[in-house]
């Protein structure tokens, strides 16, 4: 099975502080990380590829400093890496991102492709299933276990009180979230082959030229904008209640969520 | 000179920190406490390449440098330092050498399967009566048509009990002393071969320090490593790349009780103010980590010297003999900044002080280190 994985470079937003002066993020000395849900899909194709044999393509698109993460990913055991980077691609937003990720996959040959479900620190969760409707194949969206059977993939979809167990025809597109997979460590010889024997292939907009619409790349394909980003101001204090017994708070909390319609 | 460590080192050591963090921090307690050998923890280094970080692909190892080696020691002697003193026991001191002075049929049968941890490795060296007097080896060994009969004992052997693959320093001509001894791949199941009395340690004591028995111990002609009369020089050249990874451990050890102590001192509050804002820790804390800083180049700059192919025994012996002194240094004197909970199990603070002892005593004494240097500088 030829399974390709898209990933994306993301600020470690657990190590993410707010300048309490500006209210933006302080980006300085923040380790960049393989977005959790990708990563886990990582570990899922790796997993695919053991049982059912086959290979594992990582494709990020990104500045050149996302190289790492593609070499990280060849570490866990990858076999090929493809990062997509040109100055004609920044300032993209999900359209354009999914529109020249197709255009890359496009060149590729699949059974199926991962995406993580939605990067931390945009999380739009869109460019995954745009890039399934982009390539016309079918998606199969927050999966939370994979099989295959013959041709077929079999997915387990994640819903808040369910899941549907899902078969899909490959090609395929699905979205992995974390809990398809905690993602095995490098290996120490994977570390050195990622460097020394492996090459993480650079294709830039002349490679693409022929599966992409030129109008759809970069911030001048994005239609998103954003027009404001703000710090959410914290709400008033809430209700404190005291010199309560466990049940009498237990049912206050209980009536305030029905009365939110909560629960 | 470049101070740079490159971008797959870079990688290798994100790696063995989170390795440590997940994998060896939570049970570093457990083993000290229980004084049990973590068999689970070595599957998994084995799992990720330890076993073998600086032996060729060829030989089952990971292909990487004795730089990465110090690295990976250096991560994990933050958080425990019983498990490094295992790998680097069976790294150093077992399959390097069978690496470096074995025949092709040896590092086949040996070097391959300790480094992809499906052997555990360790040497014997030291006797009731040759500790630091190395030479004074008690052990025989006689050649008898095919094979070698070895009689005598080893004491405090890192892995014994647990290790399947041994190298022993034994005497095959004592009339010629140190160039009458011998080195020998024994393996544990060969007879006449048994693990003795199990010392009761005061640190690492997750890992063992067994006496080793041979009665009349068999040990097949081609386990010879080397040629008969190699046995010291192979020695004294293993223990050369051996003291490399002690002074990791204790540079890791050090810099591990420095991030404890930080991290407390900054919640412990006495005279109503953090105990960090105090300037006798601040110094304290700047002091050590300036110490740190200069222990780290003297491990970094051996590693890179052994990886260029120079000489390096002299760096090795200063680097050892810095770090494991800085080591016992650093955790007393964080110890002290704990105060009374530092002298408590609750922290970790006092088993670290507890192990750094160990590093200035294996693998060639304080002492021993000055006498190489001293020797190196042609002083007497």
């Amino acid at each position: 099975m030829k399974i390709v994985v898209c990933v994306k470079q993301v600020p470690d937003t657990t190590e993410v502080k707010l300048d309490p002066k500006t209210n933006t993020l302080i980006r300085e000395g923040v380790p960049s990380i393989i977005n959790p849900d990708d990563k886990a899909g990582i570990e899922a194709a790796l997993q695919l590829k053991e049982k059912v044999g086959g290979s594992v393509t990582v494709v990020s698109m990104g500045p050149p400093q996302a190289d790492v993460a593609l070499r990280e990913a060849l570490a866990m055991g990858c076999d090929d890496a493809i990062l997509v980077t040109d100055r004609a691609f920044g300032g993209s937003d999900t359209w354009a991102t999914s529109s020249t990720l197709a255009a890359a996959l496009k060149k590729l040959d699949y059974d199926l492709i991962i995406t993580g479900r939605q990067a931390i620190d945009g999380d739009t969760a869109q460019v995954g299933p745009q890039i399934a409707e982009h390539l016309g194949i079918p998606q199969v969206s927050y999966a939370e276990g994979l099989d295959v059977e013959g041709n077929n993939i079999i997915v387990k979809r994640q819903f808040e009180d369910r899941y549907h167990v899902i078969e899909v025809a490959t090609p395929c597109l699905i979205t992995a979230l974390t809990e398809l997979g905690e993602p095995r460590y490098m290996s120490i010889g994977g570390i050195f082959d990622a460097y020394r024997e492996k090459e993480v292939k650079i294709w830039t907009l002349e490679e693409l030229k022929d599966t992409v619409d030129q109008a759809n790349l970069g911030l001048k394909g994005s239609p998103t904008k954003v027009k404001q980003s703000f710090t959410k101001q914290a709400k008033g204090k809430g209700t404190l209640l005291q010199d309560v017994s466990a049940d009498e708070a237990v049912d206050a909390i209980v009536a305030k969520l029905q009365e939110k319609y909560i629960i | 000179m470049d101070f740079n460590l490159k971008k797959e080192h870079l990688l290798a050591q994100e790696m063995f920190r989170k390795f440590a963090e997940n994998e060896v921090k939570p049970l570093a307690a457990e083993l000290d406490e229980e004084e049990r050998f973590p068999v689970e923890t070595i599957e998994k280094l084995a799992k990720y390449g330890f076993m073998g970080i600086p032996i060729p692909k060829q030989y089952g190892g990971t292909g990487a440098d004795t730089l990465t080696y110090v690295l990976s020691v250096e991560e994990i002697a933050k958080v425990c330092l019983t498990t490094t003193t295992i790998y680097t026991a069976h790294t150093s001191l077992c399959a390097h050498p069978i690496y470096q002075f074995g025949t092709e049929e040896q590092k086949q049968k040996y070097v391959v399967p300790l480094c992809k941890g499906e052997r555990l490795g360790a040497f014997g060296l030291t006797e009731p009566g040759a500790g630091t007097d190395a030479a004074m080896q008690q052990t025989k060994a006689v050649l008898e048509g095919d094979h070698y009969v070895l009689n005598g004992s080893k004491i405090f052997i890192t892995n014994s009990g647990y290790a399947d693959t041994y190298i022993i320093i034994a005497m095959t001509d004592k009339s010629k002393g140190t160039k009458g001894c011998s080195a020998f791949i024994v393996e544990s199941s060969y007879p006449g071969f048994s693990v003795g009395k199990k010392e009761k340690k005061m640190g690492i004591r997750g890992s063992t320090a067994c006496e080793l028995i041979f009665e009349n111990c068999i040990v097949p002609k081609e386990n010879l490593l080397g040629k008969e009369g190699d046995g010291f020089k192979i020695a004294m050249q293993t223990l050369d790349v051996g003291r490399i990874g002690i002074a990791a451990q204790a540079l890791g050890l050090a810099e591990g009780a420095l991030n404890e102590c930080i991290k407390y001192v900054k919640e412990r509050k006495q005279f109503g103010k953090r105990i960090s804002q105090f300037q006798n820790t601040q110094f304290e804390i700047a002091d050590m980590r300036t110490k740190i800083e200069a222990a780290q180049l003297l491990v970094y700059k051996v590693a890179c010297l052994k990886d260029e192919k120079k000489q390096f025994s002299p760096n090795a012996a200063m680097a050892k003999l810095y770090c494991s002194q800085l080591a016992s240094e650093v955790t007393t004197r964080c110890l002290q900044l704990f105060g009374g909970y530092g002298f408590t199990r609750e922290y970790p603070i006092e088993r670290m002080m507890r192990d750094a002892r160990i590093t200035e005593i294996y693998e060639g004494t304080s002492e021993v280190q000055k006498m190489v240097i001293s020797g190196w500088l042609k002083i007497n």
